[in-house]
């Protein structure tokens, strides 16, 4: 076997494409989390995602306007999981798994001619001198502006909760929804806000997918990528920057297996291709059983409903 | 204190699918003065202070602060209008530090820094001492009241309302608490004081207002007017004062011998070195401000949490790691502290809950583990009638009992059982005193009877009035046991505080 | 609602409504119907037909229901199978969605059995198979609720990812291991129903009564007996209401976690073997078709009852064969009967709200 065949530069630049579709979808949830809400239908945000920005970008023949697209239609299937979790009051886990298959099917319903096309692409971020860089020009600057906007989005996250006002209300919600309806916040509105903020990030994430990473449009294409996301909010303890370590770690697992399947490794595609959901697991059962460090930093009503009685 | 009226309140009425918490209240808060609001449980004082916090509104009925209308749709108005609460239950977050859970209390909040040492100014002028970096969840109960408080001081509020502050309180701590509060006073600040404790309102109240149903039944001076009167003005009728009588024997039925454990979870406490013996027939108190292990120590005599098997011993049983059914078949019963969720499942029926903890002892499973619900039924109603819980029948859902009832419930599904030791957790946490005289009566019944009981308490008054003998719970260990005959409330209060003489450290 | 002084106040129940529990699916199943309706319309086709195609002519149209009603059992047997195991979990707060996962390993279990027997006949070999198609989706699930009591994992990511894995374990079996060495170099296994001793034969002829549909209902039955009667019935549902006052009864949470997970997986495990030796026939890479994840649906449509999940389940099975029928007859995409699907759940979790509170309609008022 030969391993000289694996380019480090191809690889790290490939690690960071195979990362950001999960990222995105991940500091989505993480928001979404921390405002005590467990939102499981990722898988099916994405997805939604993935076939409007598809869609939209093949019809207007601009992949910028299909991101619009994505994060439209990912605002728009997650209001449906806001509207029932926040104002019927219903169940987040069933909710949740009602918006993945839900959201499965409408996209598969949607996506139905678009089979076989190629998407516009995006142009790749050229910074003078930077991008011409060796080893590290062509593996980390010069990728498309999405791999960076990714990045950006999980330090505004982390601005956004450690270091202003709404932020700390936002984290105060989450930590105790009765508290911080005792001192006058609109609990409600405000995680039907980070619902949809959420399902933005996830309906990006979708598109990434569907636009670069793939780039073309099939059923069921997300391929349980939503729930790598749910999982490594976990795997991150809800920390911002902790979750950018998760999801390269996953990508480097996703681009590893890819490689070594190309290479011809002799342990069979099938069990090459299973890594990246077998890590998922080994790395929850590791986070997991260290109690105190797994719980420490969980939102204090994750998943609990919220009715103002009296 | 001056005649000035600072806030009236004037024929507010509220009311809830069945009950109705206000009727036609009226009473007015002078400038300066501390105003009780007294009550029993269920007397509709939280739904009135809820409605002066703008958190709930009234059906009918207006209130006036400082002459001008005053209707507060949210606590933000109530705020911006100078009027602040201190929660019963706080209203804390405990994954957040003490300045930032400062800071979500505040319309705009300076930036933390600052904010922190403007909390430091605060607390040491009031006496408060905090440190404004440390995590919520780390401290103790007085310490998170002293948050609460501090939020409130932060916006100089003209009145300040406290929601039963003393009821998590060390006699000690509650000294603190009364000298911030007469500071205050003299600065002109009014304080509506909540509580159903007579003895706080007569040291500190100036003027009484007593709730009763949802109605004003009458406005005092608490210091002038008879005792008496104002119990009989807040409860109605004259309740019964259980009769004791010691039925000690020497025969030991709980021996508890150097029981350590350390816990999982950062969320309980350690129990170091905890040693009694409790005989039959005898009732043992067990105080201490909450959180000092007292859930801790239920769960480990009741079987719930395991520990090594010589560590508890029931009669002639090593009992220390078997479970909570074995102990039950034994004779060991309990009724934990947290009624809905763990004494019992507010969405399901009362025979379903009888069923939850009298399977074992009651054999209402058959061998082929299929449920006797006809006899679990004939129990359900036996416990109904026995200890007089209100309801329409028993198909209905605990959650929907009064916590009265619902407690005379709990305790009734324990007693009839005759267990041979009986464990029990706050028996009349917020409970009317009505249930509470005949639920304290049950359990004196049952000591007479030859059971064995320890009664886990933050109320010291019920420890004095019912127990033979007390220990004191602090940071998870215990001090010797004592007669309760001759003990006064400040020798309790050193012991719960975890000093004075009963102590033996074992470091 | 949202600020309490608007025109509709939703107070909470004292205790959850019966009677809105059992009205609710059905109001769920004809504001499915509705705006489903509305969607068909959307992708141009007329709503009103596409209705009648999917819930009435695959039973009573002369011309379609000799097919039809007979795979509606074929159908809703497995759906029945899964749906049952998987309320029990759902009564006790723990959430297996890796179904599909279960079924696939049971039918590759009990289908390995079978084809190890390969061309012996005997009266054995199918009752093993049944044996080791429950094992295998016994011990699949077994992996979620181990590392949930050992290391106190979310059983809802592992059960999800073990989906995939099994997935890719159809795939390597189908082309590999269990390749059907006559199959001319095709993918998949030999077929079942052609090898008698492990078969599972349609029972009564145009009925489509299997065996698979026998155990589902004998089961039914069971589960009920056993959720209302059973002292292990009412240690899951008080698990599932509070796991401290579960404890306090002197339930063990772990052994409850093992019994759920365990029990549907089993139950997966055998539809997945019901289905690979009679409707199916093979292992093959296309073998799972989402019965596992439609299965949740079942569930929750039947309101977690033994007998509303066999309605349920019913019902399902007809929108599949509906769906079938109108993408024969209407052009319909395959994926829309799955957003029809998946529609159905969101508008019974909505009227959930009418079973846990009272709306209250006040006119808006202030002070």
């Amino acid at each position: 076997m030969d391993f000289s065949a694996l380019n480090p530069v191809a690889l790290l630049a490939s690690l960071m494409i195979a990362a950001t579709p999960i990222m995105l979808a991940a500091i989505g949830e993480l928001v979404v989390e921390k405002s005590g809400v467990l939102n499981l239908g990722v898988e099916g945000m994405m997805i939604v995602g993935a076939v409007c920005g598809f869609i939209t970008a093949v019809e207007t023949g601009s992949a910028w306007f299909g991101l619009l697209g994505a994060a439209l239609g990912g605002i728009l299937i997650s209001s449906i999981f806001a509207f029932l979790t926040q104002v019927l009051l219903a169940n987040q886990v069933a909710s949740g798994l009602a918006l993945t298959l839900f959201g499965l099917g409408v996209s598969a319903m949607i996506g139905n001619g678009y089979t076989g096309i190629k998407p516009p692409g995006f142009n790749t971020v050229n910074i003078p001198l930077l991008s011409d860089l060796p080893f590290i020009g062509p593996a980390i600057l010069s990728h498309d502006p999405i791999v960076y906007i990714g990045i950006l989005l999980v330090i505004l996250v982390w601005y956004f909760l450690n270091k202003t006002k709404n932020g700390l209300v936002l984290r105060a919600v989450g930590e105790n929804h009765d508290a911080a309806h005792a001192l006058g916040y609109k609990v409600i509105w405000i995680r039907f806000s980070a619902i949809l903020f959420g399902g933005m990030c996830a309906g990006l994430g979708g598109a990434y997918l569907s636009l670069v990473r793939v780039p073309q449009w099939t059923e069921g294409m997300t391929a349980g990528a939503g729930w790598i996301a749910l999982a490594i909010v976990v795997f991150a303890s809800w920390k911002p920057f902790r979750l950018i370590l998760g999801a390269y770690l996953f990508g480097g697992v996703t681009i590893m297996q890819l490689n070594l399947q190309a290479l011809g490794v002799d342990i069979g595609i099938a069990y090459l291709s299973m890594a990246p959901y077998l890590v998922t697991i080994i790395v929850l059962v590791m986070i997991s059983s260290n109690h105190l460090r797994s719980s420490a930093n969980a939102p204090g009503s994750l998943g609990r409903i919220f009715h103002a009685s009296q | 204190m001056s005649n000035i009226s600072l806030l009236e309140i004037d024929g507010v009425s509220k009311s809830y699918p069945g009950v109705i918490a206000n009727e036609n209240v009226k009473f007015t808060i002078k400038t300066g003065e501390i105003h009780a609001l007294l009550g029993e449980n269920g007397a509709g004082k939280s739904t009135l202070v809820k409605t002066i916090y703008g958190l709930v509104k009234p059906d009918k009925g207006l209130m006036k602060l400082n002459g001008n209308l005053y209707s507060p749709n949210e606590p933000r108005d109530a705020r911006s209008c100078g009027v602040a609460m201190v929660f019963q239950h706080f209203s804390l977050f405990n994954a957040l530090t003490v300045a930032e859970n400062i800071a979500l209390g505040m319309e705009s909040p300076p930036s933390i820094d600052r904010l922190s040492s403007k909390i430091e100014t605060i607390s040491i002028e009031y006496g408060l001492p905090i440190n404004p970096e440390k995590m919520v969840g780390s401290l103790s109960a007085g310490e998170q009241q002293r948050v609460e408080i501090i939020r409130c001081l932060l916006q100089n509020p003209k009145l300040l309302i406290m929601d039963e502050p003393t009821s998590v309180l060390t006699p000690n701590e509650i000294k603190t608490l009364f000298s911030t509060l007469k500071k205050l006073k003299r600065e002109g600040t009014s304080i509506l004081y909540i509580s159903h404790k007579l003895e706080d309102i007569r040291s500190i109240c100036d003027t009484a207002t007593i709730l009763r149903g949802g109605k004003n039944v009458g406005t005092c001076d608490p210091k002038k007017e008879n005792v008496r009167n104002i119990a009989k003005m807040m409860i109605g009728e004259t309740i019964k004062i259980p009769k004791k009588k010691s039925t000690i024997s020497k025969l030991i039925a709980l021996e508890v011998d150097c029981l350590n454990w350390v816990p999982r979870d950062s969320s309980q406490k350690q129990l170091k070195n905890i040693s009694f013996k409790l005989l039959k027939g005898e009732i043992l108190g067990i105080g201490g401000v909450a959180g000092n292990g007292q859930d801790e120590l239920t769960d480990i005599l009741s079987g719930e949490i395991l520990s090594n098997k010589s560590t508890i011993r029931l009669f002639d049983n090593s009992i220390g790691d078997i479970g909570i059914n074995k102990r039950r078949l034994l004779g060991l019963l309990t009724a934990p502290e947290e009624r809905l969720g763990h004494a019992a499942i507010p969405d399901m029926d009362l025979i379903e809950n009888t069923n939850l903890t009298a399977h074992t002892r009651e054999k209402l499973v058959k061998k082929s583990g299929i449920i006797d619900w006809k006899k679990t039924q004939e129990f359900t109603k036996n416990i109904i009638k026995e200890f007089d819980v209100r309801t329409p029948n028993a198909k209905v859902a605990a959650g929907s009992l009064s916590g009265g009832n619902l407690q005379k419930f709990v305790i009734g599904r324990e007693v009839l059982q005759k267990p041979l030791v009986f464990i029990v957790n706050q028996p009349t946490w917020g409970v009317d005193a009505a249930a509470a005289s005949s639920i304290k009566q049950a359990i004196l019944d049952l000591a007479s009877t030859g059971s064995a009981v320890i009664i886990i308490s933050q109320d010291l008054d019920e420890l004095l009035e019912l127990t033979d003998n007390f220990m004191a719970i602090n940071s998870g260990e215990m001090s010797q046991k004592i007669n309760t005959q001759g003990l006064t409330v400040d020798e309790i209060g050193l012991m719960i505080g975890g000093t004075g003489a009963y102590w033996k450290r074992h470091d | 609602m949202l600020t309490g002084n608007g025109m509709i106040r939703l107070e909470k129940r004292p205790q959850p409504s019966k009677k809105w529990t059992s009205i609710t699916p059905f109001l769920a199943v004809l504001a499915t119907m509705f705006v489903g309706g509305i969607m068909f319309w959307a992708l141009g086709k007329d709503p009103i037909e596409a209705i009648r195609i999917i819930f009435w002519d695959p039973l009573f149209n002369p011309q379609f229901a000799s097919y039809a009603r007979p795979q509606i059992l074929v159908k809703a047997g497995p759906l029945i199978l899964i749906a049952l195991g998987l309320s029990l979990g759902f009564r006790a707060n723990i959430w297996n969605i890796g179904a599909e996962g279960q079924y696939i390993i049971g039918a590759i279990c009990g289908a390995g059995v079978g084809l190890a027997f390969y061309p012996s006949e005997g009266w054995f070999i199918f009752p093993l198979m049944v044996i080791a198609g429950a094992l295998g989706g016994f011990l699949w699930a077994m992996i979620p609720a181990i590392l949930k009591i050992k290391f106190n994992t979310n059983e809802i990511l592992v059960s999800l990812m073990l989906v995939y894995v099994a997935e890719k374990i159809l795939v390597s079996v189908s082309l590999g291991l269990m390749r059907n060495p006559e199959g001319g170099g095709f993918p998949g296994s030999r077929n079942l129903q052609y090898y008698k001793a492990a078969s599972n034969p349609e029972l009564i002829s145009g009925t489509g009564m299997h065996w698979g549909v026998l155990v589902a209902l004998t089961l039914t039955c069971l589960t009920y007996i056993m959720l209302t009667k059973h002292t292990l019935g009412f240690q899951i549902k008080i698990s599932g209401q509070s796991n401290k006052a579960a404890r306090f009864s002197g339930t063990s949470p772990s052994v409850v976690t093992a019994i759920c997970l365990g029990v549907s997986g089993a139950l997966a495990g055998l539809a997945g073997l019901f289905e690979v030796s009679g409707p199916s026939g093979q292992i093959s890479i296309d073998f799972n078709v989402g019965y596992g994840f439609t299965a949740i649906i079942v569930a929750f449509l039947g309101r977690l009852n033994p007998f509303g999940i066999l309605l349920a389940g019913l019902l399902m099975a007809l929108t599949y064969i509906g769906g079938e029928l109108a993408q024969f007859m209407l052009g319909l995409p395959a994926a829309a009967i799955q957003a029809f699907q998946g529609m159905l759940l969101f508008f019974l979790l909505a009227g959930d709200i009418l079973t846990n509170y009272r709306p209250k309609f006040t006119y808006k008022k202030r002070l």
